[in-house]
């Protein structure tokens, strides 16, 4: 059945009409045009599809697009503001922290939300923190130091 | 078939011949490439034959724009390997502009030149070579055009930054841009010019980070399925429980009323397309299906069995002196079996196209390796001419040789056709674990001998199913045979094919594992006794070289309970020695891996930084194969279907990775995607036996098998105590 579904999407109020048990992740990527968004798995079990929701980590192939309503939605496409990056998303271009860069978006939105609840996290914490996202391509260890070198950043009065 | 030498190519080390001096290299490579190829080079060039080959026209590998900006054009694709930059720093250091002033066009198959397929590290070693030379006869060309417009001796003229001046006057000046004004050069350079010699490189050779970066951390970077056209339709198929299943009947009338759903049939194929991807699945869902399901004859436990009853012919890949002399002259005999279970190769990104058919012509999306063998066969399938198919390849979300075949374009072409709609099929990740084409299964059988003082003098290696790539030992052997056997039909029940370092990880694993229980059977250490049976220089300089990035000392027998474990391997001409430390916690028989040092010979690294991030992502997605995965199968059916089950390796498995590269800038460049892989089975092998004294002698190294490998050496402990 269809219904309308409000809800805030990188900063802009937006209103979908559709199904509201469709998962968020096709909305995003058919209704909306948002494709930095990526399916991996369909089960939530790698990732790649991972946005925010206000500011924890949902993984929008397994989250009914009704349950946003009301809700804000940060997707990759809303990171950067004005042009200017994140400072994850540059730590992950410094680091080379990404190869075929499928599961990037999602590694970047676990990250930010990682640093939102402990802004100065171990290593270990950040390993813990991540260990839900999978890369194939085998590039843990450099996301890992782009993290880190990302909150050092942040502290510095960065972060936005 | 065209087609099947790929494969085969994939199976077969394709190396460039190191002993070309320098100045032959450089010859050869600036009067085109043929005389590159020595190893494998007849199969490469008649699969080059039966494209289009290279083009000898530079303007086919490049183009000036009228804004000074340049664009490359190639037929390979980027999936994360990182040619997108090492590419780039070729063409820029040949043709004297700015890596920035560089953009790439890769694997359009309407605009870049023919290419056989992104895999076998080919890139920089076979593509490599004509690009150089397209840069440097355009350069040459520029440089011509610049004397007649400036009026000025070539003499005095430099070429700087897309930029020609006098070098005493730096006023009297000409861009390329106003020589070439964006148009294709007709000019030839009487002679092919010599490509750059290492002094004179600029880019090439120095570290680059990767130039798609900024596109992949905003989400710009566009996929296959990231591709949206109006109208665009998303079809899901109906899919057999199992392999060779036949469909009895299908019963689509439920998807048929849902609204907005179309439902296709074609044969075989049964689709519905929405216009929402999530909502055409759920009326596929909706279909009743029949299916006559084969009894399953085989399984992940039988298969070994199954495989050795169904080998077929050998195929003798090196031999020397006599075997039987061998066995006389070793004091002790070694004989063993190795056993390596079907992979897949699970690239985030899953199979994806979209095509639009308008008239006899046809456009297709796709995440592919091979965008021409793509355009040949959805050309095929609709009944068209290649020439009216363009294949265009965005950024490949990881292929690792498993985005080779491209069975989801030409579904995707055909329900374009009979919609008249674009359709876009991408495959969910159960049908990617379904069609994967798994690295095969095999198995290897080694005989070997030793003298008293440790020196190796029998190798009877024989390899089932894997292929010949990597089987080559290279050890000082003086009665040796290496032959690799394939099957007779379809002896795999589904289909297989190249998995990163085909056949090598394999060979490998096997090779350097029976080395390691010679050293331990010789007491020696692992690295002495791989040093004392060595004459390649280049192999004894790379394993020296891990060994004292290590710090390898005191030499120790194993099991020695440090966890340290050596490999060494070649691959694509590149050279490997892999050092790696475990933990084994000796209850669960989990592992963790905590420093792995991989030293590689590789020959000119274009761009070093690049060539450590492929050994990094090498080393890290090694352990996979290493430790946790393997197809679970009954018959044609696919047990693992998603993460859960097949476990890749996560974040906490990840070790501290040193690398070393070789400095050595006047040896032609060598593979770098994929050699560093092929260690890793064996290394973790060989540290989990020195770590607890357990031989498992079948990948993956599980918890399972480390612990049964456990209880027999305890047991064999046992009986010699009390035969003490």
């Amino acid at each position: 059945m269809a219904e309308e579904i409000s809800f805030k999407l990188n900063g802009k109020s937006v209103t979908v009409t559709t199904d509201g048990r469709r998962p968020l992740l096709w909305v995003l990527r058919t209704d909306l045009g948002l494709t930095g968004t990526k399916y991996g798995c369909g089960k939530a079990l790698c990732g790649a599809c991972t946005v925010l929701v206000d500011n924890k980590t949902a993984r929008s192939c397994d989250y009914p697009v009704r349950n946003i309503s009301g809700k804000e939605v940060l997707t990759i496409e809303g990171l950067s503001r004005n042009g200017d990056l994140h400072p994850l998303q540059k730590a992950f271009i410094k680091h080379d922290a990404l190869q075929c860069g499928f599961c990037t978006p999602g590694m970047i939105l676990n990250a930010y939300s990682l640093l939102h609840q402990n802004p100065q996290p171990t290593r270990e914490e950040i390993i813990r923190g991540m260990e839900g996202n999978l890369c194939r391509c085998g590039t843990y260890n450099r996301i890992i130091d782009a993290i880190q070198s990302a909150a050092a950043e942040m502290k510095g009065g960065n972060s936005k | 078939m065209k087609e099947d030498r790929y494969m085969e190519l994939d199976f077969h080390d394709i190396t460039v011949n190191p002993d070309l001096s320098r100045r032959e290299f450089l010859k050869a490579a600036g009067g085109g490439i043929i005389i590159l190829f020595c190893i494998g080079e007849e199969s490469v060039l008649e699969a080059q034959r039966g494209g289009r080959g290279y083009p000898e026209d530079f303007n086919a590998y490049l183009r000036i724009g009228a804004d000074g900006r340049v664009t490359c054009f190639t037929g390979k694709i980027e999936m994360g390997q990182g040619i997108i930059t090492s590419l780039v720093q070729m063409l820029a250091d040949e043709l004297d502009v700015s890596l920035e002033s560089v953009d790439m066009v890769m694997g359009d198959t309407s605009l870049c030149p023919w290419d056989m397929g992104t895999f076998g590290s080919m890139s920089t070693r076979f593509f490599g070579p004509p690009l150089r030379a397209a840069g440097a006869e355009a350069r040459v060309v520029l440089m011509e055009l610049a004397v007649e417009h400036l009026q000025i001796p070539q003499d005095r003229l430099v070429a700087e930054n897309g930029v020609i001046f006098d070098k005493d006057q730096k006023e009297k000046r000409v861009t390329y841009a106003d020589l070439a004004k964006g148009k294709t050069i007709a000019r030839r350079a009487g002679a092919k010019p010599a490509l750059k010699t290492p002094s004179e490189f600029k880019v090439m050779s120095k570290e680059f980070l990767r130039r798609d970066a900024l596109e992949k951390v905003t989400g710009r970077a566009k996929y296959a399925g990231d591709i949206r056209l109006p109208d665009m339709l998303y079809a899901k198929i109906l899919r057999p429980p199992a392999h060779d299943a036949k469909l009895k009947s299908a019963d689509t009338s439920a998807a048929e009323k849902i609204e907005g759903a179309l439902v296709v049939r074609d044969g075989e194929l049964v689709a519905v397309l929405h216009r929402n991807p999530d909502e055409a699945e759920n009326a596929l869902s909706t279909v009743k299906t029949e299916f006559e399901v084969p009894s399953a004859k085989v399984d992940d436990e039988t298969i070994f069995e199954h495989l050795l009853a169904n080998a077929g012919g050998s195929n003798v890949v090196a031999k020397g002196g006599e075997l039987e002399t061998g066995e006389k002259l070793a004091d002790t005999l070694v004989e063993q079996t190795y056993f390596d279970g079907y992979k897949a190769h699970s690239p985030i990104e899953t199979h994806t196209a979209l095509a639009t058919v308008e008239g006899n012509k046809a456009t297709v999306w796709v995440s592919t390796q091979t965008p021409f063998r793509i355009r040949d066969q959805v050309a095929g399938a609709l009944g068209l001419a290649s020439e009216n198919v363009r294949v265009i390849v965005p950024f490949v979300g990881g292929g690792f040789g498993g985005k080779s075949p491209g069975m989801q374009a030409v579904e995707a072409a055909k329900l374009a056709k009979a919609t008249g709609k674009p359709v876009q099929v991408a495959w969910s990740r159960e049908e990617e674990f379904f069609y994967d084409t798994f690295r095969p299964a095999a198995v290897v059988k080694i005989k070997s001998g030793i003298t008293k003082d440790g020196k190796i003098v029998l190798w009877d290696y024989s390899v089932y199913f894997a292929g010949e790539r990597g089987s080559q030992q290279f050890y000082d052997i003086p009665h040796h045979r290496t032959a690799s056997f394939g099957g007779r039909g379809n002896v795999h029940p589904f289909g297989t094919g190249p998995w990163r370092a085909p056949a090598n990880n394999t060979n490998t694993f096997a090779r350097e594992s029976h080395i390691d229980i010679m050293a331990a059977k010789a007491k020696m250490d692992p690295v002495e006794f791989r040093l004392k049976n060595l004459r390649d220089e280049r192999m004894i300089r790379t394993l020296k070289a891990a060994a004292e990035r290590w710090g390898w000392k005191p030499p120790k027998v194993a099991p020695s309970g440090r966890g340290l474990g050596v490999a060494c391997g070649t691959d694509s001409g590149t050279y490997v020695a892999t050092i790696a430390e475990v933990e084994v916690d000796k209850r669960t028989g989990h592992v963790q891996a905590r420093r792995v040092v991989c030293a590689q010979d590789m020959g000119l690294a274009i761009n070093p930084e690049g060539a450590r991030i492929q050994i990094e992502g090498c080393v890290t997605m090694g352990l996979g194969y290493a430790l946790t995965e393997d197809v679970h199968f009954k018959g044609g059916k696919i047990l693992d279907v998603n993460f859960d089950t097949y476990e890749l390796p996560r974040f906490s498995w990840a070790p501290k990775i040193e690398t070393v590269i070789l400095d050595l800038k006047d040896q032609p460049p060598q593979g770098g995607g994929e050699p560093a892989i092929i260690c890793m089975g064996a290394v973790i092998a060989n540290a989990v036996y020195d770590a607890a004294g357990a031989r498992v002698f079948q990948l993956p190294v599980s918890p399972e098998r480390i612990k049964k490998a456990m209880t027999i050496r305890h047991e064999v402990l046992a009986e010699r105590g009390a035969s003490l």
